[in-house]
């Protein structure tokens, strides 16, 4: 078994802490990981990619190769046609509906979602609302790592485990605004 | 001992705690800068080793080097561009014969993700005559580490470790060994070979001249330097990373190549040789500058064949990619999925946040800059760079740490007015400050603007070597003229006051420094948080302007 997944985003939206989430309950299950991530210049508001590799056996390299993604995750629906090359013929797009505008050439949004929903398998996800019915928008994060949940090779149970470990020391109230956009991420996605 | 998740950066870390390393330096710079924020958060919650940002690479690998003066066990680490700051300590610490381990961390960036070349810093550990290690995965950067103190004081050297962006910032699982203690305190034997005197120097090299055999033969010996065994009279050369993205296309292959994987130089002579003597051609796979494939093409006769970046099978610069190994393999790319349209899609640079304060100090620069025909705004590197992208457009150049300062003083010095140069407090901290003695010595005719927002905001807001209130104290030190010398608010209900003291400091003929204080956004909400975490009173964040 091998599973690659591409999470896109911007910088500032949290696609490390998507990234880390999926890392630590895919290892917590025994899967060898590789997660490679975006820091420095790259953070400061420009796309931010990170590659998160999962397989029952070694994994060599720390990228995922063209056409070899199980799985692009995109926080943001521009950022994930810039990885649509990474993606496996029968992987699965599955992504946040909401544009960050902070470029001036942004294409008409309708025709970005348009152009996902035309993929063999795309899941758009309105992301912001279903963070904001789980009591912050800044859950928007575990809203989609609650989407992927349905293709990740990972139960539910060992993911909402650290997505609790993850914000402990936020509180309890972050925890489960958390633990219910992840909950909320993954009902969306069974629709 | 357990094992441990470790990016590429914090395996190096950790390999050099469980070394006994006694103390660390470092100026923040991607994509080393997790090497010592690992060893900070260490410290502070073990008491030891001793680690801190210093003032510039430099000064970092200097404090390493009275490490080992004391027979103790120290880690020095920078980006690829940093070693060009710390070339005189690094160079001439090759000769010195250290008692005490040293190893150099340097995290090269092939494909210059946050940096301003791709230098190969292999060519520095040849040049220097030492051993450098080129580990491939996160455990190989663990006990490369190790291993490299080992090695360091075995033969007096320091030692390098060279990451690349992909090793430093991916994770992996990492089996950890038994910690070692530190060292004990020792000066050297005879300090006469820390002496550099053209007759101690002189004798020193030719003592580093002579153990260069005994570095080959350790190199030699190492099983981090494999030989694997193929068929057909095709080989394949791996160093560093370059390997993973090798052994992940190679089952593809109709027959397994011969395969020669460099992790340790001076690169294994004997064994390249046996290698070449079971192969015709020969794909060089490097994550850098050519640097194996060059030293083969003098050690072959010509009736081999040596293909790599030189001869395009894999593009002359940027970096490896389990796709460009592929291809030099020849191996057909997948085909991901494609749409027609839209593609591509426009780029999404990076750029200043949302209110920070270098946008406002650019706006006002902007408007003094307006009211002339033409004028000289050189600058540097921080994020403030990103003030040449759109919308600002303010600055026109970033070459290195420092240089905003010497350029805008050479423009002058050439004739030409109004001539400003635009630093942040880090960067003129780092290399700006000597550039301004040249400034004050000649009272050129130029505008120096510090834009301090009291962190090192690019790589993660790191803390400033000095706090935000001693850049005028400095600055004054230096002998600019108090009259000419202003500390501002770089806040938006100042900008047209600013706007009018650059105005005016333009129409000087002479030196002005203007400083335009405001703390940096990710700062502010870090204390904030902090803030709340503690329970604490909100700490007021004022600048000292």
């Amino acid at each position: 078994m091998k599973f690659d997944i591409i999470v896109a985003g911007v910088g500032g939206q949290g696609v490390l802490s998507v990234s880390a989430v999926i890392a630590s309950a895919a290892m917590e299950e025994g899967l060898q990981v590789k997660q490679s991530e975006v820091h420095g210049m790259a953070q400061r508001g420009g796309a931010v990619l990170a590659n998160l590799r999962l397989s029952d056996r070694p994994i060599a390299s720390d990228l995922i190769a063209h056409g070899r993604a199980s799985l692009v995750l995109g926080m943001e629906p521009l950022e994930v046609l810039r990885y649509l090359e990474y993606l496996a013929p029968d992987g699965t797009v599955i992504t946040s509906i909401h544009a960050v505008k902070n470029i001036a050439e942004y294409p008409p949004l309708d025709d970005v979602l348009a152009a996902i929903r035309r993929l063999p398998h795309a899941v758009l996800i309105d992301g912001d609302t279903l963070a904001r019915e789980a009591g912050s928008l800044r859950a928007v994060n575990m809203v989609m790592v609650g989407a992927a949940s349905r293709v990740l090779p990972i139960r539910p149970e060992t993911l909402e485990h650290f997505i609790a470990t993850r914000f402990r020391s936020k509180g309890d109230q972050v925890v489960q605004q958390n633990l219910q956009a992840f909950r909320a991420g993954r009902e969306a996605a069974a629709a | 001992m357990a094992d441990a998740v470790l990016l590429g950066d914090e395996a190096v870390a950790l390999g050099a705690i469980h070394a006994g390393l006694t103390a660390s330096y470092a100026y923040p710079g991607t994509p080393s800068t997790e090497i010592t924020e690992f060893l900070l958060g260490y410290a502070a919650r073990h008491g030891r080793p001793h680690a801190a940002w210093a003032s510039n690479e430099k000064t970092a690998f200097e404090e390493a080097l009275g490490v080992c003066f004391v027979g103790r066990r120290a880690l020095v680490s920078m980006k690829h561009v940093g070693l060009n700051v710390a070339a005189d300590p690094f160079m001439n610490a090759a000769l010195v014969a250290p008692h005490g381990g040293l190893v150099v961390a340097v995290a090269d960036d092939p494909g210059m993700h946050s940096s301003q070349n791709e230098q190969d810093s292999r060519y520095y550990a040849d040049f220097a005559r030492i051993v450098c290690f080129e580990p491939a995965d996160q455990q190989e950067a663990y006990d490369m580490t190790r291993e490299a103190y080992e090695v360091s004081e075995r033969f007096r050297i320091p030692v390098m470790v060279r990451l690349v962006t992909r090793l430093a910032h991916a994770r992996s699982i990492v089996r950890l060994g038994e910690p070692r203690p530190e060292n004990p305190l020792a000066k050297p034997p005879q300090t006469t070979s820390w002496i550099l005197l053209p007759v101690n120097a002189r004798r020193q090299w030719k003592a580093l001249l002579a153990r260069q055999g005994e570095l080959r033969d350790y190199a030699g010996g190492s099983p981090y330097n494999r030989l694997t065994e193929g068929s057909g009279r095709f080989g394949v050369i791996t160093t560093g990373i370059a390997r993973n993205y090798y052994l992940e296309n190679v089952d593809d292959l109709d027959s397994k190549p011969w395969h020669l994987h460099v992790g340790v130089y001076p690169a294994p002579t004997p064994l390249i040789r046996r290698f070449t003597e079971q192969v015709d051609r020969v794909l060089v796979l490097e994550d850098g500058y050519p640097f194996v494939e060059r030293q083969l093409r003098t050690l072959l006769p010509t009736r081999y064949t040596v293909m790599g970046r030189e001869t395009g099978e894999v593009s002359i610069d940027g970096e490896l990619t389990p796709d460009t190994v592929r291809q030099a393999l020849g191996l057909p790319v997948a085909a991901g999925v494609s749409i027609d349209a839209m593609m591509p899609p426009p780029a999404r640079p990076p750029q200043l946040c949302q209110g920070c304060p270098h946008g406002d100090s650019y706006r006002a620069l902007k408007e003094a800059v307006a009211s002339v025909d033409e004028a000289v705004v050189t600058s540097d590197i921080g994020c403030y760079t990103l003030g040449a992208l759109p919308p600002y457009s303010a600055i026109e150049s970033c070459v290195c740490m420092g240089a905003s300062v010497g350029m805008a003083k050479g423009a002058a010095d050439a004739g030409f007015h109004p001539a400003f140069a635009v630093i942040g407090d880090s960067t003129f901290l780092h290399s700006g400050v000597t550039g301004l003695m040249d400034a004050v010595a000649a009272n050129t005719d130029m505008t120096l603007v510090i834009l301090d927002n009291g962190t090192v905001g690019m790589t993660g807001a790191q803390p400033t070597v000095l706090p935000s209130s001693r850049i005028q104290t400095l600055v004054m030190g230096l002998g600019v003229d108090p009259d000419h010398c202003h500390v501002l608010s770089a806040h938006p209900r100042h900008a047209a006051e600013n706007a009018d003291v650059l105005k005016r400091e333009m129409a000087h003929h002479g030196l002005s420094v203007v400083v335009l204080v405001r703390e940096c956004l990710e700062v502010v909400r870090e204390h904030k948080a902090a803030t709340r975490a503690s329970g604490a009173q909100p700490v007021a964040q004022g600048a000292t302007s």
